[in-house]
């Protein structure tokens, strides 16, 4: 009891209680010091004590120091930049054949993501793995070239220029001057090297391309002397043959050929009719994957079999140029048939660049009357001009020392020349070398000089990748570094005083500005194209030229010889991720999974199962072939029995550090042939040296178990019962009972429809939603630990034998379950469903039991099981602050414990809402493109809301085709799949 | 009843009550012995690998760990079941024998509750470890805050968290209440005087008195009866974890008493383990007798049975269901294919190999005995490895199987509990006496004799 203080005497009095004091008087701070503690609980000594508490804490806290971070303003904000919103720009991704117009999102000025640019006509919008990752490229802090440099040592600009034009202006005209550059696709840097031949004397030009083309043209110049690529038009082709060519990945143009391959892919459709499609090849590629029928067949009988097609063609039609060549490989006689049946709607391609070979497809085309229709020879591929033969003799002359000088753009020869040390040896007797790479190759390191040029993002550029096609590049950021264009330096050497920007616009005016007749004035046309990316001139459909079959008897003489092989074959092939191999230092494309093979971070020689019994292979083994590389050996089921196949594009040496020493080079067996390059060859020689070597693969099991995961059906059946295929949607819709209340959702009930007949399994929408979701690579051991984060994989199921298995691809991503087992395990209601039916993870919540992802049936969780983010030993890009820059500021980088999921890409479907709220309308069908749907060339997904009845995704909802993974699990997802139709020839007879 | 016919032979010898009492405290008066400093440097050992296994999970990440994107439960959720099972007997032992007034195992409660706590302290690590953000276990607590957070009450994780907690309270309470009136005795007689004001401290100001005794037995039997549920309730709440998940394999509702089934078999093994390990090396041959290992040993037999049973009835069920997903883990991944050779060791260590029991001489052979309570527990701890991996990493999608390999980081842990464990235990027999002499002593000659005395009186 404290001591009660009274203040008259009246208040002590018994008779007035204490109470009759106000009891709201307010308490002055004064009194509260002086101890008036019969009001308060809080008493002088208290106050005294919470100051110092506070003064102490405070010192010591402070103490322990914060990183500072700076936020810096703009002095003068540019006018169209608003932060947090995104401004999109086009632009133009070249590399290789691969040709993609494209809008790059930038955010607070630097590019983050890539997108197809839906307003061209080749690619429709669509886009490819490597297109989705080379923004990570212009990040490579590791790979590129950050200054000039001379003999490995920083020059300036300036310095590098006198010594590089003394020299090159100063050398006696008896030694060459080469300036070697793969096929440009670049009509105003094609005029620019043109000027600079004119100008420097003795300069010439040497066109030569990692992977070549050259056959194609040859044999179109054999046959119609003109020597071209012609267009291939998957989309007006009802029947189409493949031999080799991964058309749907890598070959020549695989988005557009992806798109229109798709567009008849599709059932339902009436004007266009599903097409058959039917592979010949060494290798289960994706496109023959996707194929309704395929012949694993080694290169050398795929020669035996298109000779026996041509010639019982020849016979069908009474052609002269018919021989007697059969097989007992494949019935060439009813494929004969049918390609007449199909006459005018038949396509044949061939991916060999063996002018023998394409001469008799030629052929084939020629008689099954597809050239003006399938083929169209008037508007024609501008890639593909490498010429061999004049290489050979560069090369040649290099090793002669009759090379004064060689300028390598984007040219590495150390790595794509099959005979490198040939090739270091010339370039020790070259007196100049000069390279232009971008990021570290083994070319340039092996040059005097070092002039880096600009990402693409980084730099003005334009493109004509088909007739009356044109595109243009623009910069997107400040160059990160010291870096000058190609076409600036070439433009300075010439004393000229514009840049390349006003360059192109010059060549614009000049030589497109005049082929179209829309815009009046050169500057709307100019300031639109810009806009829009893109410029096509109408399409002018030139007659098929005329047929000369004097080349054919020869090229079939020597196919037949070279069909009698019967010794063990090899084959070298462009792969979906790195191509040629160009951007290896990318660990996006790295640690994107082959499609068929699930491996990542390496390259295999692929053996099918019979064959490694035959020789006694086990998968792991290392072997080397011919003596020229070592690579470990893949059993792969439907591989062509006698055949190895080996990615193109590994085995770097000095790429980076993504990039180095991963598995075995195989441009070295990539060897000249006339005027192509061989794909294949024998293999005179091959030892064990190893075994044991384990592949960092993403799915290990291949049967479906005899689960109804993947629905398929054929088209006649199809066309029977709709629901073919799918007959047990029927039955569980029929015995889906629940005791619990109908979840409601208002407003928006978002879903994904993925239709499984027109997705190829090209694996765009992977590296698109690695892209968006700031998902962490993380490196190739914690791959073979089975931890890929990707939040969307295409699972590739096996059907059938081994020999020759059907394939099947599923996109699986997180299916948004409105009874999502994982919600109600999680203690701590970290994952929970919002209103709009997604099932979103609350990162800041959860503390990792990872119950979610042992309850999720779709396994489609993952776990950041170490902190990916930022720690250099997984091989990521986010622990440099360049690497960074590519995050995209609308996703949370997650924390080491932290289960994360694709989330439907909410953060683009709160961008369309606010969108559409602030343009005070309702959101338009179609608006929302989350990332994966927004990367797929051929529209395999379909993303709406379920509530609007007449959206597209609830249209294809009630689709008898659709039905939904695991659904007698009662987990009602909101991902649809469609079943997949295929169209064979046996049940087409019936 | 068997207090009837066993209470003859609980305690042999006819020993006075002075003389049960220097016997029993020996352990903790008598000079240290030589293995004790062997096994605590063992126990230490093991301690500093899981200090080390432990130091890795937290600084690294569990990526340490063997898990994989389907297996994201391996060796740390085996280990926790494992533990919490044998966790169960001391709690169960006094329970039911306090419930149900068997007097016979009164000399085996005391180590069979320290087991017990040890036990559940090792299996309290790892859903503590197994979070990927442990600095943030305390989200899992339902505790107000500003932030409008709760929990996930339908999660059994937290039911988990409930069960656990309480069940761990409530068994130091039963172990550390039972000690008391020992306490208070080394109290009286220790010389020490350090140990005399920890012991003085710890009895709790114990007078021996009728009434405080009278006191202690209504609190005991309260605090029995309190605990009874929650031995049942602990497992069946662990078994929730798999039975509410959609898991083939797990979604089950015969997990809860066979998991309970399972705790209890496991835990006795264990006590026949340590029983005979303690029996010897303290010398108290006549306070654990035969009897006492026969009757486990009888215990052991049936639970065996009953393990069988449960084992059989969902092979059964996952027949006779003909779900393909059901169909596929029994038959194909558990009892053939890649997990086969672990199922198979778990059938026969603990349906097949027990049965040895229905043999008198087995029960009366040590090293028999010994060797089963031993393959018991390998055999549990297979079992949970079978129910834990064989469902994760073969489910719903075969895309998503996987492989399952323990790291050293895995095992390290799990020696670690073991270091735990060992000193735990060490440390208990050294300090504490490890029978509960107050316990013994009514069961003993003089203590019947006692009893009888007073039913006649009582006449």
């Amino acid at each position: 009891m404290e001591k009660k203080y009274w203040k008259s005497i009246e208040e002590l009095g018994p008779g007035k209680p204490a109470s009759l004091a106000p009891e709201e008087e307010p308490v002055s701070p004064v009194e509260l010091l002086a101890g008036r503690s019969d009001k308060l609980s809080a008493s002088r000594r208290d106050f005294l004590k919470w100051c110092g508490i506070s003064f102490v804490s405070a010192t010591v806290l402070s103490a322990c120091e914060n990183p500072v971070k700076k936020a810096i303003p703009y002095l003068n904000q540019p006018e169209e930049l608003v932060p947090g919103m995104a401004s999109w720009y086009a632009s133009t991704f070249m590399l290789g054949n691969e040709y993609c117009p494209v809008l790059v999102r930038n955010r607070d000025g630097r590019p983050i993501k890539i997108e197809g640019n839906p307003l061209s006509s080749i690619t429709g919008g669509g886009t490819s793995a490597r297109v989705q990752a080379s923004v990570l490229s212009l990040y490579d802090s590791g790979g590129r070239y950050r200054e000039p440099l001379k003999k490995g040592a920083p020059v300036s600009w300036d310095e590098a220029d006198r010594d590089i034009i003394q020299q090159l202006m100063g050398q006696d005209g008896s030694r060459r001057k080469v300036l070697l550059t793969p096929t440009l696709l670049s009509p105003s840097t094609r005029a620019l090297i043109n000027e600079a031949v004119d100008h420097i004397p003795g300069l010439e030009v040497v066109i030569w391309d990692p992977v070549s083309y050259a056959a194609i043209r040859e044999a179109h110049r054999l046959d119609f002397g003109q020597a071209v690529i012609p267009s291939y038009r998957f989309g007006k082709a009802s029947l189409v043959i493949g031999f080799s060519a991964d058309f749907l990945g890598t070959w020549l143009s695989p988005i557009e050929f992806a798109r229109d391959y798709a567009t008849r892919r599709r059932p339902l459709e009436e004007n266009a009719p599903m097409s058959r499609h039917i592979q010949f090849e060494s290798r289960l590629s994706l496109t023959g994957a996707n194929a309704d029928e395929r012949i694993p067949l080694k290169p050398s009988e795929e020669k035996q079999v298109l000779l026996a097609l041509h010639d019982a063609l020849a016979r069908a039609t009474g052609s002269p140029s018919s021989g007697s060549h059969t097989t007992a490989l494949y019935d060439v006689d009813v494929l004969a048939r049918d390609i007449l049946e199909h006459h005018g709607n038949t396509l044949v391609v061939c991916g060999h660049d063996d002018t023998d070979m394409q001469g008799l497809v030629n052929a084939i085309n020629h008689m099954a009357g597809s050239y003006g229709t399938t083929i169209d020879p008037g508007c024609t591929y501008h890639a593909g001009q490498s010429d061999e033969k004049a290489f050979e003799q560069l090369v040649e002359d290099m090793k002669q020392g009759q090379v004064a000088a060689l300028l390598c753009y984007r040219s590495n020869p150390l790595y794509h020349y099959h005979d490198p040390e040939g090739f270091l040896e010339g370039l020790k007797q070259t007196a100049l070398s000069v390279s232009f790479a971008t990021t570290k190759d083994e070319t340039a390191l092996a040059c005097d000089f070092v002039l880096p040029d600009h990402h693409y993002l980084e730099a003005w550029n334009d493109a004509s990748f088909k007739t009356g096609s044109y595109s243009l590049a623009q910069p997107l950021i400040h160059p990160l570094f010291s870096t000058r264009s190609f076409q600036d330096g070439l433009l300075q050497w010439l004393g000229r005083e514009e840049d390349f920007h006003g360059y192109i616009r010059t060549h614009w005016e000049e030589a497109i500005f005049p082929q179209q007749s829309t815009h009046l004035s050169f500057e709307s046309f100019w300031v639109e194209s810009l806009q829009s990316g893109i410029h096509e001139n109408p399409a002018t459909e030139g007659s098929p030229p005329a047929y000369n079959a004097s080349a054919l008897p020869a090229a079939r003489e020597r196919l037949a010889d070279a069909s009698l092989s019967d010794g063990l074959e090899y084959e070298v092939y462009a792969g979906i991720s790195l191509g040629d191999g160009t951007d290896a230092n990318n660990p996006w494309l790295q640690e994107l999974p082959d499609p068929v093979s699930s491996v990542t971070w390496d390259n295999f020689a692929a053996v099918a199962p019979e064959t490694a019994q035959e020789l006694g292979l086990a998968e792991g083994d290392r072997l080397r072939i011919n003596d020229k590389l070592s690579v470990p050996v893949l059993i792969q089921p439907g591989q062509a029995a006698g055949c190895l196949s080996i990615a193109l594009g590994y085995g770097r040496t000095h790429a980076g550090k993504s990039a180095d020493n991963r598995g075995g080079n195989a441009f070295l067996l990539y060897r000249p042939n006339g005027n192509g390059r061989l794909r294949n060859g024998s293999i005179s020689q091959w030892v064990r040296t190893g075994s044991g070597h384990a592949f960092a693969r993403t799915q290990t099991h291949f049967s479906m178990e005899g689960r109804a995961i993947v629905r398929e059906s054929t088209l006649d059946k199809y066309r029977e019962d709709p629901a073919a295929g799918n007959e047990l949607r029927a039955y569980h819709l029929k015995h889906m009972n629940t005791l619990y209340p109908e979840v409601p959702h208002e407003g928006h009930h978002w879903a994904l429809m993925v239709d499984l007949n027109a997705c190829t399994g090209c694996s765009a929408c992977v590296i698109a939603c690695q892209s968006e979701n700031n998902i962490p690579v993380i490196g190739q051991d914690q791959v073979r630990r089975r931890r890929i984060m990707h939040w969307m994989r295409i699972d590739r199921y096996y059907t059938g034998d081994a020999a020759n298995p059907g394939v099947v691809f599923q996109p699986l991503m997180c299916q948004h379950c409105d009874h999502a087992p994982c919600e109600n395990v999680c203690p701590v209601a970290a994952t929970t469903h919002s209103q709009e039916g997604i099932n979103q993870i609350t990162y800041n919540r959860c503390v990792g039991t990872k119950y979610c992802i042992n309850n999720c049936p779709y396994k489609v969780r993952r776990f950041n099981w170490y902190e990916y983010a930022t720690r250099e030993k997984f091989n990521t890009h986010t622990t440099t602050e360049l690497g960074r820059m590519v995050l995209n500021p609308d996703v949370t980088v997650r924390e080491r414990g932290v289960v994360e999921k694709c989330s439907f890409c909410v953060q683009r479907i709160q961008e369309a809402k606010l969108r559409a709220k602030n343009e005070k309308r309702r959101l338009r069908d179609g608006e929302i493109r989350p990332a994966c749907l927004q990367a797929c060339p051929t529209g395999a997904l379909v993303f709406g809301d379920l509530n609007d009845k007449d959206s597209r995704v609830s249209q294809l909802i009630r689709d008898p085709r659709n039905y939904h993974l695991l659904e007698e699990l009662h987990t009602l997802p909101s991902v649809g799949y469609l079943t997949k139709i295929r169209n064979p020839k046996e049940t087409n007879r019936t | 009843m068997l207090s009837n016919e066993t209470s003859v032979a609980l305690v042999k010898g006819n020993k006075s009550y002075g003389q049960i009492t220097g016997e029993l405290l020996a352990t903790v008066e008598g000079k240290t012995p030589l293995w004790w400093f062997a096994g605590m440097t063992i126990g230490t050992i093991l301690l500093a690998i899981g200090a080390w296994a432990v130091y890795m999970s937290l600084a690294e990440g569990l990526g340490t760990w063997g898990l994989t994107n389907s297996v994201a439960w391996g060796w740390d959720i085996i280990n926790f079941v494992w533990w919490i099972g044998i966790g169960h007997a001391g709690t169960a032992f006094t329970i039911f024998f306090l419930v149900f007034r068997q007097k016979w195992a009164g000399s085996i409660n005391r180590a069979a509750e320290a087991m017990t706590v040890f036990a559940v302290v090792c299996a309290a690590m790892f859903p503590l470890l197994h979070m990927g953000r442990p600095w943030l276990a305390f989200y899992i607590l339902p505790y107000p805050n500003t932030r409008l957070l709760w929990l996930n009450f339908n999660s059994p994780l937290f039911w988990d968290v409930l069960a656990i907690t309480t069940y761990l309270i409530t068994s130091i309470m039963l172990w550390y209440l039972g000690m008391v009136p020992d306490l208070a005795t080394i109290r009286q007689r220790t010389k020490n005087k350090v140990g005399r004001f920890l012991y003085g401290m710890f009895s709790l100001g114990w007078d021996g008195s009728l009434y405080t005794y009278n006191r202690y037995e209504t609190l005991m039997k309260l605090l029995g009866g309190l605990a009874a549920p929650l031995v049942i309730s602990v497992h069946t709440i662990v078994a929730l974890d798999f039975a509410v998940s959609v898991l083939p394999g797990w979604h089950a509702t015969i997990l809860p008493p066979y998991f309970f089934v399972g705790a209890i078999f496991s835990g006795f093994a264990m006590v026949l383990t340590l029983m005979i390990l303690f029996r010897k090396a303290f010398n108290l041959y006549d306070y654990v007798t035969e009897k006492h290992l026969d009757n486990i040993a009888h215990v052991l037999k049936y639970g065996s049975l009953v393990i069988g049973l449960a084992y059989v009835t969902e092979l059964f069920i996952a027949w006779y269901s003909g779900v393909e997903y059901e169909l596929h883990t029994f038959f194909h991944a558990r009892a053939s294919g890649t997990f086969s050779t672990a199922f198979w060791i778990m059938f026969a260590f603990n349906a097949i190999i027990p049965q040895l029991f229905w043999f008198r001489k087995a029960r009366q052979n040590l090293v028999v005995l010994f060797l089963v309570s031993v393959i018991i527990n390998i055999g549990m701890w297979f079992e949970r490895y079978i129910i834990l991996i064989s469902s994760l990493a073969q489910d719903f999608l075969p895309s998503s199987w996987t492989a399952y390999h323990p790291t050293m980081v895995d095992i390290g842990i799990y020696l670690g509990t073991f270091g735990l464990f060992t000193c735990g235990m060490l440390m208990f027999v050294r300090y504490i006496p490890i029978v509960a002499v107050n316990e013994v002593k009514p069961i003993s000659r003089q203590g019947h004799a006692n009893e009888k005395t007073t039913q006649d009186h009582e006449r």
